[in-house]
């Protein structure tokens, strides 16, 4: 920001110079540019953003179901009513919010560790060259350059009981009898794990391959010439290196991945399994099929605040944790 | 540098199971998209009984696919451009200028990206109802609506990235234009703009890509003839049976555009990513 304060401010000293006029109107104009430069933008935000935003809070007092869409300003006042349906255990509405609350979060840790892991292993394994190094980089990219349904929807067949790859490679090696539903009852919750996994992890190879580039190459032989193994540099070097990097990558894996809606939609339609019941879908279904949009935009307040709290302290961790290293 | 033998094997196994894994969809999907009705309804097979590029010629007359990937094209590509167009100014804005109100729409932009759509959707909808009513513009159900919808994930995602883009690139660069006699409009289009192409090109592929796959805004904002390939594509499924040949034929060819543009553009694709992202 220091270059822009002296650019500014060497602009105003300018003025004060001999030709008074035409400098002074430019400093003038500079000071509404910005302003100017940003409408649209501010514009845009007011419209898709705040204002929603601010609506979906409003909704939430409110007793808005399918016979008050059309004029749903005069919608009867709910005061805290959709909150206290969407957090009561001992209702119906409030046991599957929690329920699909806690689905999500397992889900969100697995998918997120899991493509992580997968990621970090694969950006060291090919940090150095080797031949076919370019065509596997390649390769691993695509499930995230596929649009999000085509992938999703390849899953779908492949675990489908009866026409599915799946089974049939399970049975010929003679690991299950291949009959088993993967898409319906417990083990909906891992396909979609494994589905969601095959299409995120190359986001993580991706920005820690990027990473990596920028690390320092003496470094390593440095430390390969005092006699450390492979495993020691990396957790020794590449590990705290990359710690700023994997601290953006983690919570960007994690909100797009709890706010993931692509893909259960596209792999369950709306009728998601019980134990594959994510919050996404949930919040959807309790809107737009069970018509209760007052409902629904409680939910999407108490999500938000969730988001906003996690946010909130993991960069009040990690910022700290850094600044102390 | 000496690698011991364990490493390359570890190297070499691990590499072949991830490739294993990441291939088998492609492979399933190009292999049955290639086979005829009654192969993909009978148990699995890894190879057609005979080949056939039949489901590529009916993909277009089952639905409307010809509609719906023109409504696609159409929709993520204004979202694309409009979104980088927004950005661009408001990026330029923030890198280059002390202003009043400047956190506040960083904070703004910044925070948005972590919210749920759905938070979004149900009163953007009730919006694009209520505003049907008021003056006869249906927006729910019509691609500009759509278009409108797609900012919600595109704008302050492309703002985020490009103002960290736009950080990279030398101030010196705005001072010798300006000693030119450059006005800030002039330097920004023949000197920011040029210098930040790799981030630009980045943010539109982008963008362009999340429109593209987009399911939850286009499952509740379009109708019959605004359709996106991401809702369409389901109507492979009757109640009877599903065409899966027919399914993974049209997946293959909604997806040859998208992949070959991100592999053709990956270079640029890391580049702004880390430049945007990882400072």
């Amino acid at each position: 920001m220091t270059a822009t304060d002296s650019a500014v401010r060497d602009g105003r000293r300018a003025g004060k110079g001999s030709d008074r006029t035409p400098r002074r109107r430019r400093v003038a104009q500079h000071r509404w540019l910005p302003y100017l430069l940003l409408a649209p933008a501010i514009i845009f935000e007011l419209l898709v953003h705040v204002i929603p935003m601010l609506t979906g809070i409003g909704i939430s007092f409110l007793k808005l179901n399918q016979f008050f869409l059309r004029n749903w300003l005069e919608a009867p006042f709910a005061g805290l009513s959709n909150y206290h349906y969407a957090i009561d255990v001992n209702g119906s509405i409030g046991k599957a919010l929690i329920w699909s609350f806690v689905v999500t979060i397992g889900f969100t840790i697995l998918v997120v560790g899991i493509s992580w892991v997968l990621g970090m292993f694969a950006a060291v394994m090919l940090q150095r060259s080797f031949r076919g190094r370019a065509l596997l980089r390649t390769i691993f990219l695509i499930p995230y350059a596929l649009p999000v349904y085509a992938g999703v929807i390849v899953w779908k067949f492949m675990l489908s009981r009866d026409n599915g790859m799946v089974n049939h490679l399970l049975a010929q090696l003679h690991i299950t009898d291949g009959h088993t539903f993967w898409l319906i009852g417990n083990n909906a919750f891992a396909s979609i794990v494994v589905v969601a996994v095959w299409r995120l992890w190359p986001f993580a190879l991706l920005t820690l391959m990027a990473g990596m580039q920028s690390l320092p190459t003496d470094v390593y032989e440095a430390a390969a010439v005092d006699g450390a193994g492979m495993w020691q540099q990396f957790r020794k070097l590449t590990l705290p290196m990359l710690r700023g990097i994997n601290q953006v990558l983690i919570l960007v894996l994690f909100l797009w991945t709890f706010n993931d809606f692509n893909v259960p939609y596209t792999l369950f339609s709306a009728s998601i399994p019980k134990s594959a019941d994510l919050i996404s879908i949930h919040v959807y279904q309790s809107s737009f099929q069970n018509f209760n949009f007052g409902l629904g935009s409680a939910m999407s307040v108490l999500l938000l605040l969730f988001l906003l709290v996690v946010t909130g302290v993991y960069l009040l961790f990690t910022s700290r944790r850094s600044r102390r290293a | 540098m000496r690698e011991s033998t364990s490493f390359k094997v570890i190297r070499v196994v691990g590499l072949t199971l991830l490739t294993l894994f990441t291939l088998a969809p492609l492979y399933v999907m190009i292999v049955s998209g290639l086979k005829p009705l009654s192969d993909v309804q009978g148990a699995f097979s890894w190879i057609p009984s005979h080949l056939t590029v039949q489901p590529f010629v009916d993909i277009w007359h089952t639905i409307p696919l010809a509609r719906y990937f023109s409504n696609s094209v159409i929709v993520s590509l204004s979202a694309a451009l409009f979104s980088v167009l927004i950005a661009i100014f408001a990026s330029y804005a923030v890198s280059r200028w002390n202003f009043r109100g400047k956190q506040v729409f960083r904070i703004t932009v910044l925070s948005t990206q972590m919210f749920p759509g759905i938070l979004f959707l149900l009163p953007l909808y009730l919006i694009f109802v209520n505003i049907g009513q008021a003056t006869g513009f249906a927006l729910q159900g019509s691609r500009v609506g759509l278009i409108i919808t797609y900012l919600t994930f595109s704008l302050p995602f492309s703002i985020w990235m490009l103002v960290g883009y736009f950080d990279t690139i030398p101030r010196g660069l705005d001072e010798a234009a300006k000693v030119d006699g450059a006005g800030p409009m002039r330097t920004l289009w023949s000197v920011v703009i040029p210098a930040a192409k790799p981030g630009i090109v980045a943010v539109g592929i982008y963008s362009f890509m999340t429109a593209w796959g987009e399911t939850l805004f286009a499952s509740v904002m379009t109708n019959d003839s605004s359709k996106t390939l991401a809702i369409g594509l389901r109507e492979y499924s009757t109640q009877i049976s599903v065409y899966w040949n027919q399914v993974m034929a049209a997946s293959l060819v909604v997806s040859v555009p998208v992949v070959v543009g991100f592999l053709l553009l990956q270079r640029y694709l890391v580049q702004g990513l880390t430049a945007g992202a990882v400072k």
